[in-house]
């Protein structure tokens, strides 16, 4: 009779572990969605930019057509890769990040267009909207490699297993912008 | 890795646990000195205790930031700050954006309040907005919600309340020694209770040391929490340079802050009252000192925390790290990110940045600021009610819009 009742005793602790386990694994795939959400949204956002900083820089980049076509095609790619995976869509995405900085560097020989108030706004957005994206892909990477760690690790594996939770993709830019540190002096 | 830094807080809360057990001891002194009965004095330690704490709960931050003389910005105030407020939020992962607020002070400072993460706020000085680029101001207010992120912001406040209660207390007790002490004494002397006068002796050495040791723990816990934030800062930037080199900054100013005071100066991301050449980890002192912080940052190999407890146990011998253990275990490689195109094209206009800076404090008081066409700035207040102005630079008649 005893053994009967340390059975039933093992198992209600198995099942208790095991739900905890869960739990915990669907916290942080809940993390790692709402991580890919705020970085959709940052991505949205500089969609919403870019045309507005064309309209404002077209009157003053006269000889920059090239630069400036090679940024609204990278936007319209990017956004059409929209509900792609997190691996495709960080190169659509890479692609425009340096189509964009090509295009903020050239601004450097227009010295009207530095002067115009319209412009600095839509800089500072840009140049906060970009960090922003970084940022968020830096969160987003971080929550990834934990949720990815506790799915591979004993015991959450089994758990993970047994319920179908799939490993998630990291959101990798990789383009050629995508800058090394240089060394910078502090004199 | 993000929430074990908060359930690991063991050494703080032993901390916080000695402060208490300093308040019932004194609680049980008082009862014992004047009422001859532990409970009315603990009672009493209660009571003040607990009407201090729903006060800072409830009114804290108000409080903190009126004295502060703070203001409350939007984003088309200052959108600089406003978006590395908001990028930081996204880097540290926070679920809201804190209330940002500006205080009109020369001397450049920061500090974050709030409860709760979801109830935060950062305030800054015009002072440190000025001085500062991009770069080290996004290391300044990653270090501020890295302290509201930790729940250091509500440490602090727990400790602070216990160490204003142990004060308090002290302070009445000493007053009230002189005069009602020196009536039982002789009544305790005539009723010929010699162990009373032992007692007696012992209760006033402990009361008046009390405040003493309350007040080093609370610095130690301040201590403590600003290594954590600096090593958080430079996690969410990935450029502890920038944080580095804005404490570089902020301790060479030599401007006094005018708004703060002995017991709001734990907030600050360095100490107000800070004092040249101060011997390096004084027991009195609520902040590390500033070379040892700059020089850790500035020698991390990576922007993990890993990074960061090495290098602090180089400094201050292995074994005594500053990270909790269960927050190192899920660290991981972090790599440097290169500085922002600000720094690197050329130190950004300092009068550019002052002069946004003062832009925003004038719009703050409600002036309205035109822009006469001989480029002067006409600062209109906001009891003005003519509809127009005449510049006095140069004689034009400009429209109040």
């Amino acid at each position: 009779m005893i053994a009967v009742y340390v059975i039933i005793g093992i198992v209600v602790v198995l099942i208790i572990i095991f739900i905890a386990i869960y739990n915990r694994l669907v916290g942080w795939r809940n993390q790692v969605k709402n991580a890919w959400a705020q970085i959709d949204v940052q991505l949205k956002r500089r969609y919403d930019l870019i045309p507005n900083l064309m309209e404002t820089v077209k009157g003053y980049m006269k000889h920059e057509r090239e630069t400036m076509e090679a940024v609204t095609k990278a936007r319209n790619l990017a956004q059409g890769m929209a509900s792609a995976g997190a691996g495709e869509r960080g190169k659509a995405e890479g692609e425009l990040s340096s189509a964009l900085a090509r295009l903020l560097a050239v601004v450097e020989n227009y010295p009207d267009l530095k002067a115009n108030q319209n412009f600095l706004a839509l800089q500072e957005e840009l140049t906060s909207t970009e960090n922003k994206i970084s940022f968020s892909r830096q969160y987003y990477n971080d929550s990834v490699l934990k949720y990815n760690n506790q799915i591979q690790m004993f015991p959450s594996n089994t758990v993970a297993g047994m319920t179908g939770f799939k490993a998630g993709e990291f959101f990798e830019v990789t383009a050629e912008e995508e800058r090394k540190a240089p060394k910078v002096s502090f004199s | 890795m993000w929430e074990q830094i908060r359930s690991n807080q063991t050494r703080s809360a032993v901390l916080v646990a000695g402060m208490g057990v300093l308040l019932l001891l004194i609680g049980y002194l008082l009862g014992m000195a004047f009422f001859d009965n532990a409970i009315g004095g603990l009672i009493i330690a209660f009571i003040v205790w607990g009407i201090m704490s729903l006060i800072a709960f409830y009114q804290g931050d108000s409080i903190l930031l009126g004295m502060a003389r703070a203001r409350k910005i939007s984003h088309d105030d200052n959108p600089r700050l406003y978006n590395i407020v908001e990028e930081m939020k996204i880097a540290s992962g926070l679920e809201k954006v804190p209330d940002i607020y500006i205080i009109d002070d020369p001397a450049p400072n920061a500090f974050a309040v709030g409860r709760s993460p979801d109830k935060a706020a950062v305030a800054i000085t015009t002072g440190l907005l000025q001085k500062l680029n991009r770069d080290e101001l996004q290391g300044v207010i990653g270090h501020e919600i890295a302290h509201i992120r930790n729940r250091d912001v509500l440490l602090m406040a727990i400790s602070g309340v216990l160490l204003g209660t142990i004060v308090i207390l002290a302070w009445y007790a000493t007053r009230f020694m002189f005069f009602g002490g020196m009536a039982r004494s002789r009544r305790s002397s005539s009723s010929g209770g010699g162990g009373q006068l032992i007692i007696l002796v012992v209760a006033i050495v402990l009361i008046i040391l009390a405040p003493i040791m309350a007040q080093l723990i609370y610095f130690a816990i301040s201590r403590k929490r600003e290594y954590m934030a600096d090593a958080s800062s430079a996690l969410y930037t990935r450029y502890p340079e920038g944080l580095a080199s804005a404490l570089e900054k902020i301790a060479a100013s030599t401007t006094q802050l005018k708004s703060a005071n002995q017991a709001t100066a734990p907030m600050y991301i360095i100490n107000p009252f800070r004092k040249e050449g101060r011997a390096a980890s004084n027991l009195t002192s609520t902040h590390p000192p500033i070379s040892e912080r700059i020089r850790i940052l500035r020698s991390m190999a990576g922007a993990s925390f890993a990074d960061y407890e090495q290098v602090y146990q180089k400094v201050h011998g292995a074994g005594k790290g500053v990270i909790p253990a269960s927050a190192l275990a899920l660290s991981h490689p972090a790599g440097l990110r290169a500085a922002g195109a600000e720094a690197v094209s050329k130190e950004p206009d300092r009068i550019e940045r002052t002069r946004e800076t003062s832009d925003l404090m004038w719009r703050l008081g409600n002036y309205k600021t035109i822009t006469c066409d001989c480029g002067t700035k006409l600062r209109v207040p906001p009891n003005f009610k003519e509809p127009a102005v005449r510049c006095p630079h140069c004689g034009r008649i400009n429209p109040v819009a």
